[in-house]
């Protein structure tokens, strides 16, 4: 694996080590991140607990007590890891699942599309079209429950967050924040430009995995109609439902 | 069967010592803010040491029982009585049908863990328990206590009689200004020299803006930590007793329910074993951070992982006997 002597383990206080593939942000590392945690997870070691990748590293929880004969648990883990490391093969055929996340645009389901079209000196539908043609990367889920971080918006549409939060964002609201868009799952206070709704549930606890979308998941976001829109709510409703 | 709800307290939710594996999913561990308390609690009872129990928060609730049960409180000293009396905390206590469980003033600490034996009888979601306030999930239907709730408990069969007391050495001493032990964070070198000082001399304030997924601090003489490297930091994971230093240079404390991946410097990540002195601090009280090995930190973790399961083995075996025993 190319530059694997670039990778810096450290300890994340005295029960997480952070595994860092790099200092920068690159899209070249997602491979090495995935299939890192793949690794790990298929073949846990003594006391793991979990991973949490995240853009340049991933950082792996574990339970000091299992290695309570040794003078540092860490240095312990530090080894185990580095071995883990040299035995990774890098998959280059990424088996990307793609989702296609159907948004209703404007109106009462995107109340700042008009803002962000005026932003540009462009029409909504200029926005709608841009922000749907393009092709997204799920880079990692944080912030809140399922909240997935996705690359990929193209410059032209970015639009600085909104000087004073909402209080309350309706859950499936698609936003623009800085040069990234995003879903909020949950009804959230938020900063970011609402453009529309998707009527895709993305949070469902009681099921596992419990998010819609996951880390490295392809997505592209096609336009609906507010009837489409309530016709796979109903839908959605009698999926989760039973 | 099981308690009602007469009056539900400031902030009193379900937890557990946490989720695990749900970091991907931007999902929090949650669970007991201390979990030492909530883990001796139900140890005293013979429970398993994750079983749910009752996070109360500096008020708290009235509970009506059903039916006999044994209690146990631990953590904050929240000032419990039963139908008027008085009842001590770390130690089992039995409370019998259409009593009333009350508590008074907050004499030490900021939460107390109520116990009871089987455990209160909630679904696992996510191989969990506890309550996510931000999620919706888990615990009481996936909020705080209310006026009027059932709270059902697991149906065993509960003891005669016990009367097991912990020796002092189990039971924290809370302090208005502790000393909470900290091993340095990954960008602590970042910081100004003169801030890696004041960060180890400064006294912090907890400010009202704290729940329970961080703290947020205020230096005592409002002096701001400084970095003279400003270069952002990418957003990565942090973990419960991370320490971030915002750009306004006022430190946060993370704490259970954190989000999983962070943009800020981190200076600091509190002991493990602290941090149930964190989460023992009301807004108002005083801190000061005391630099810790990472060895030191794992050592004094092991000990204190050791010392439960002993302790843990000792009682399960005592409530097994048909009657009880002195624990000191």
């Amino acid at each position: 694996m190319a530059g694997k002597d670039q990778i810096n383990i450290y300890p994340l206080g005295d029960c997480a080590v952070v595994v860092e593939f790099a200092t920068q942000m690159n899209n070249s590392l997602y491979p090495y991140i995935t299939a890192f945690t793949d690794f790990i997870e298929s073949q846990p070691f003594p006391g793991f607990i979990e991973c949490i990748p995240s853009y340049t590293s991933v950082s792996v929880l574990y339970d000091p007590y299992a290695y309570l004969q040794y003078p540092s648990p860490f240095q312990e883990i530090k080894k185990i890891l580095l071995k883990k490391i040299e035995q990774l093969t890098i998959d280059s055929q990424s088996k990307a699942r793609h989702i296609t996340i159907p948004v209703c645009y404007g109106g009462e389901w995107g109340p700042d599309l008009s803002c962000v079209a005026a932003y540009h000196g462009i029409s909504e539908e200029e926005v709608i079209h841009i922000h749907s043609s393009a092709y997204y990367q799920v880079y990692m889920l944080g912030f809140s429950p399922g909240f997935p971080y996705i690359g990929g918006m193209p410059k032209k549409i970015s639009t600085p967050r909104k000087s004073t939060p909402r209080l309350k964002v309706p859950s499936g609201s698609v936003g623009i924040g800085g040069e990234q868009t995003g879903i909020y799952p949950l009804e959230t206070p938020g900063g970011w430009n609402i453009i529309g709704q998707t009527p895709f549930t993305l949070f469902q606890p009681e099921h596992m995995p419990p998010t819609l979308l996951q880390r490295g998941d392809q997505v592209t976001f096609v336009p609906i109609t507010q009837e489409e829109f309530v016709k796979i709510q109903r839908e959605e409703k009698l999926k989760w439902d039973f | 069967m099981g308690f009602l709800v007469v009056r539900p307290g400031l902030l009193t939710t379900i937890q557990d010592t946490g989720r695990m594996n749900v970091g991907k999913f931007g999902v929090a561990s949650g669970g007991a803010m201390d979990p030492y308390s909530l883990r001796v609690a139900n140890l005293l009872l013979g429970n398993p040491q994750s079983a749910p129990a009752l996070e109360i928060t500096l008020i708290g609730p009235e509970l009506v029982a059903q039916r006999d049960y044994w209690i146990s409180i631990c953590g904050g000293d929240l000032s419990p009585t039963i139908d008027g009396e008085e009842i001590p905390l770390w130690r089992p206590v039995q409370i019998l049908k259409g009593q009333s469980l009350r508590f008074g003033p907050c004499v030490s600490g900021f939460r107390g863990y109520l116990a009871v034996n089987g455990g209160f009888s909630v679904p696992s979601v996510l191989k969990g328990t506890g309550t996510d306030l931000r999620g919706k999930m888990g615990g009481f239907q996936g909020r705080a206590l209310g006026k009027g709730d059932w709270l059902p408990v697991v149906n065993v069969e509960q003891m005669p009689r016990c009367s097991f007391r912990l020796g002092k050495e189990w039971i924290p001493h809370w302090q208005e200004s502790p000393k909470i032990r900290v091993i340095h964070g990954a960008e602590f070198s970042s910081f100004t020299i003169q801030s890696q000082q004041d960060f180890f001399t400064d006294v912090f304030q907890v400010t009202p803006r704290s729940d329970r997924m961080g703290y947020r601090l205020q230096a005592r003489d409002g002096s701001p930590l400084l970095r003279h490297l400003q270069e952002d930091v990418i957003s990565s994971g942090v973990v419960t007793g991370t320490i971030q230093v915002p750009p306004d240079g006022q430190p946060i404390v993370l704490m259970a329910d954190c989000q999983t991946v962070g943009g800020y410097p981190r200076i600091g990540v509190v002991a493990t074993v602290d941090l149930p002195k964190m989460a023992q601090c009301k807004p108002g009280d005083y801190v000061t951070f005391e630099e810790i090995t990472l060895e030191e930190a794992q050592d004094l973790y092991i000990h204190q992982e050791r010392s439960l399961r002993i302790l843990g083995m000792y009682l399960e075996r005592e409530w097994r006997k048909p009657s009880c025993t002195q624990l000191t």
